[in-house]
């Protein structure tokens, strides 16, 4: 009964959807407010009965009823809770209500938070951003139902894909859901703008808290898929080039760009049709990584459902939107007449130029991903594209990026001078270039790449603190160090991501320059070194966990003698599925991480041991985490709250006549 | 063509130990092990969703290794032993495209796509430059009747 009640929910989403993307949309155009006014109790009923569908698809997997068959193919009565609540969006349709979900969820805080907007704008942001909703739970309704039942129920589950049982999966897709669909608030601006022709310093505002936090999202759930590559696989790799890893780094790319003219946007109302096209591009990529994740036609670690119907259908959810979006911005986009004015040499400038390498290191990846199947049709090549073609191709455009970025933060707008914004940044080129001497002095013999990533890293992280000094002015330390805690907080955020920013860099360069790897058999009890550690087998056992069988490893790290790191390395057997994982003993620390994964048995009692030093590699999420402090910290800017501080203002006044 | 593919990884997946690299595979030879991993971190496993042979724990991978091994081992330059496995198992195999043919386009398009992006830019710039600064216009009527409601909210 409540599995119906979700399903019915879901449909009387669909036809709310429908209304929504229609009624407002004519009242807009006509000047209708009652028609108008229609978006934002719609919006709000969305959510509620998608909210609905979302707990009935929950209750049933917390629940175990196999009766219905998303439950059987990804549930069991022996899997943890945990993971009967995660496992809900572990899986294509119940990830796809999640993504719904969220597009609900993004459409209802835009039409309670936009109070600020012009009528006319909100009721058509909400009208795009229910179309969007429209299509995929047309999608959903007709391709992917999660609610279809069984005639005969079986008596249990094909459990939960194995590697998808870790506590990742609950953080993981969630975020990055949040990430993707929130770019779709930026993609309605865009289109409402379009049709009302005024594209200004106020939609620049409107649409940027909504960028910053999809972009935070986005950020943290890129972090958190890295992160647990890192711990779940098993060898320490923490970015694949995979084609959906891609598929997130695209919009991530493009909302940076986004991100950035937005501002010159804001503060200088030039770049406006630049960054109309770029928010349409973000959430276009957003739904090209739909596609591939979904559709089959590319071959990756991470694919769903390999079901052409799918692939079809989404390829056309993504040509409605983009072709209609894109004619719009063609028909309208030369309507939208730029102001400010600034020389070769300004902030805005600068900006141009983060812009250009950010767009044309996303089209590389881009490029990059579907060139296996173009040159599949076009050419009948059989090839792959993979890591090594990204590192050599996407990263100098990044490296220049990162050169750039200190440089360009310093500069004045409207109009600089190159020499005068780079002295103050000279002593941060010394000390940036004197740390890439000292870990050339003390790698001796490695690879470029250590010493580069540090310079590169110092450059970028001295050069965003040095931009934080500077906004300080002149004068005496106490009336710098006054000012400075005084400065808006979108100076901080921007300092604050810069610098995450040049530690993630740097960690990247570290962690591949500067691994330590060892492959060898070990019997118990056995030790080797490792680096500067002493590696211990100490015991192997059996044990037996909720839905798995695991071979559990006790071993030590020494240090001089002295025991530095106990972990516990794992191989499991989910007897479902029979699957094998391996759980990775890792010690984390400040600088390095030890990472020991323990294999199979050998004929002779001993057993097979990798093992890693992995150094700086919190840095490289902690990085990303600082990135998204940094976000935070901008979008918490009091120019945002005060303008929603005067709507409340505002209401409060028409209550009172 | 591609579903049986996906039989065969599947079975493979399952059946298989997990762990990349077997410390049986490790050539004595430090310096030729070194060799050996960096060109495996550049070859397909075939069975695999996009996964390279030095990390995959697939059967076909180990075979891989150990045939590149000993190719190594048989005297072959790096070169050498990676056409061998390209005569064999097509281009597919291997992970950086070459820049030949068509996929000069793929190795281009990037660098293409930035002195374009250049050439607009500067463009854009020069003519953002080359234009006055507007002299300062009345607001229009429709302008004023917004700033006039701007004002009253």
């Amino acid at each position: 009964m409540i599995v119906e009640l979700g399903h019915f929910a879901l449909v009387l989403a669909f036809a709310v959807a429908l209304i929504q993307a229609t009624v407002p949309l004519i009242g807009a155009h006509k000047r209708w407010a009652g028609w108008m006014a229609v978006a934002e109790p719609a919006a709000i009923t969305q959510v509620m009965l998608i909210g609905i569908a979302f707990a009935a698809l929950t209750y049933a997997f917390v629940t175990s009823d196999f009766s219905v068959r998303l439950v059987v193919l990804n549930s069991h009565t022996d899997k943890p809770m945990l993971y009967k609540v995660a496992g809900v969006w572990g899986n294509h349709e119940g990830s796809l209500l999640l993504w719904v979900m969220i597009l609900s969820v993004f459409g209802a805080s835009a039409a309670l938070f936009g109070g600020n907007l012009p009528p006319t704008l909100k009721a058509r942001v909400l009208s795009v951003q229910a179309m969007i909703g429209v299509a995929f739970l047309a999608f959903m309704l007709i391709t992917s139902n999660p609610f279809l039942r069984l005639v005969t129920p079986p008596f249990n589950g094909n459990d939960l894909n194995p590697l998808l049982q870790d506590p990742g999966l609950a953080f993981h897709p969630p975020f990055l859901y949040l990430g993707y669909v929130g770019l779709s608030m930026a993609f309605s601006f865009a289109i409402a703008a379009l049709i009302e022709g005024r594209v200004d310093a106020a939609w620049g505002r409107w649409v940027r808290p909504w960028t910053l936090a999809a972009w935070i999202f986005l950020t943290i759930g890129i972090a958190l898929g890295s992160w647990w590559a890192y711990y779940e696989l098993g060898w320490g790799g923490f970015w694949f080039w995979d084609p959906v890893e891609n598929a997130s780094f695209m919009p991530w790319l493009i909302a940076t760009a986004l991100l950035h003219s937005s501002i010159v946007v804001e503060k200088r109302e030039a770049l406006k049709s630049w960054t109309i096209l770029l928010a349409i591009l973000a959430f276009g990529f957003s739904l090209i990584g739909t596609f591939l994740v979904r559709s089959g036609v590319i071959t990756s670690v991470h694919a769903f459902a390999n079901d052409p119907e799918r692939g079809v259908f989404i390829l056309m959810i993504l040509g409605v939107f983009m072709g209609g979006a894109l004619t719009l911005f063609a028909a309208r986009s030369s309507a939208l007449e730029a102001k400010g004015l600034f020389a070769m040499v300004s902030r805005e400038a600068a900006l141009v130029a983060n812009n250009l390498l950010l767009a044309v290191a996303c089209f590389v990846v881009f490029t990059g991903t579907i060139w296996p199947l173009v040159a599949e049709l076009a050419w009948a090549r059989k090839l792959s594209v993979g890591a090594p073609f990204f590192n050599a191709a996407f990263s100098p455009f990044f490296v220049v990026l990162a050169l750039l970025m200190p440089l360009g933060a310093v500069l004045p707008w409207k109009r600089a001078h190159l020499a005068r914004g780079m002295r103050p940044l000279l002593p941060v080129l010394v000390l940036a270039l004197a740390l890439g001497g000292l870990a050339f002095a003390v790698q001796t013999g490695r690879s470029a790449l250590g010493p580069v990533g540090a310079v590169l890293g110092a450059w970028v992280v001295f050069g965003a603190l040095t931009d934080l000094a500077l906004r300080t002015g002149r004068g005496s330390i106490g009336a710098r160090l006054g000012r400075l805690a005084r400065l808006p907080r979108a100076d901080w955020g921007k300092s604050t991501a810069h610098a995450g920013l040049g530690i993630t860099l740097f960690a990247v360069c570290a962690m591949n320059a500067w691994a330590i790897e060892d492959i060898r058999t070990v019997p118990v009890g056995g030790s080797f070194p490792l680096g500067a550690y002493e590696i211990t087998l100490v015991s192997v056992n059996q044990e037996q966990g909720p839905n798995y069988s695991s071979t559990v490893a006790e071993m030590t790290a020494a240090r001089g003698g002295r025991v530095v790191a106990t972990v516990h390395p794992e191989k499991r057997v989910y007897a479902v599925q029979g699957m094998p994982t391996t759980e990775a003993g890792i010690d984390y620390g400040l600088l390095r991480d030890i990472y020991l994964v323990i294999g199979d048995p050998q004929d002779d009692g001993s057993w097979a041991v990798r093992s890693y030093v992995k150094p700086f590699a919190n840095w490289l999420w902690g990085g990303a985490i600082i990135m998204a402090l940094g976000g935070l910290l901008s979008l918490s800017d009091r120019r945002y709250r005060v303008a929603a501080g005067s709507r409340r203002v505002a209401a409060t006044a028409v209550a009172a006549e | 063509m591609r579903a049986p593919l996906f039989a065969v990884l599947a079975l493979l997946l399952t059946a298989t130990p997990t762990l990349a690299v077997q410390p049986d595979e490790v050539l004595p030879d430090a310096a030729m092990e070194a060799r050996a991993r960096t060109l495996s971190q550049g070859l397909r496993c075939l069975v695999c969703r996009n996964e390279n042979i030095d990390d995959s724990n697939a059967e076909l991978a180990r075979d891989l290794r150990l045939l590149l091994r000993e190719r190594l081992v048989a005297g072959d330059s790096d070169a050498q032993a990676v056409a061998f496995l390209v005569d064999r198992y097509g281009e597919y195999v291997l992970l950086n495209p070459t820049a030949t043919g068509s996929n000069l386009i793929l190795w281009l398009a990037g660098p293409a796509m930035l002195l374009a992006g250049l050439g607009g830019a500067l463009i854009y710039l020069r003519r953002r430059r080359d234009t006055f600064e507007p002299t300062v216009v009345d607001l229009s009527n429709e302008e004023k009747a917004r700033l006039e409601e701007i004002l009253r909210s």
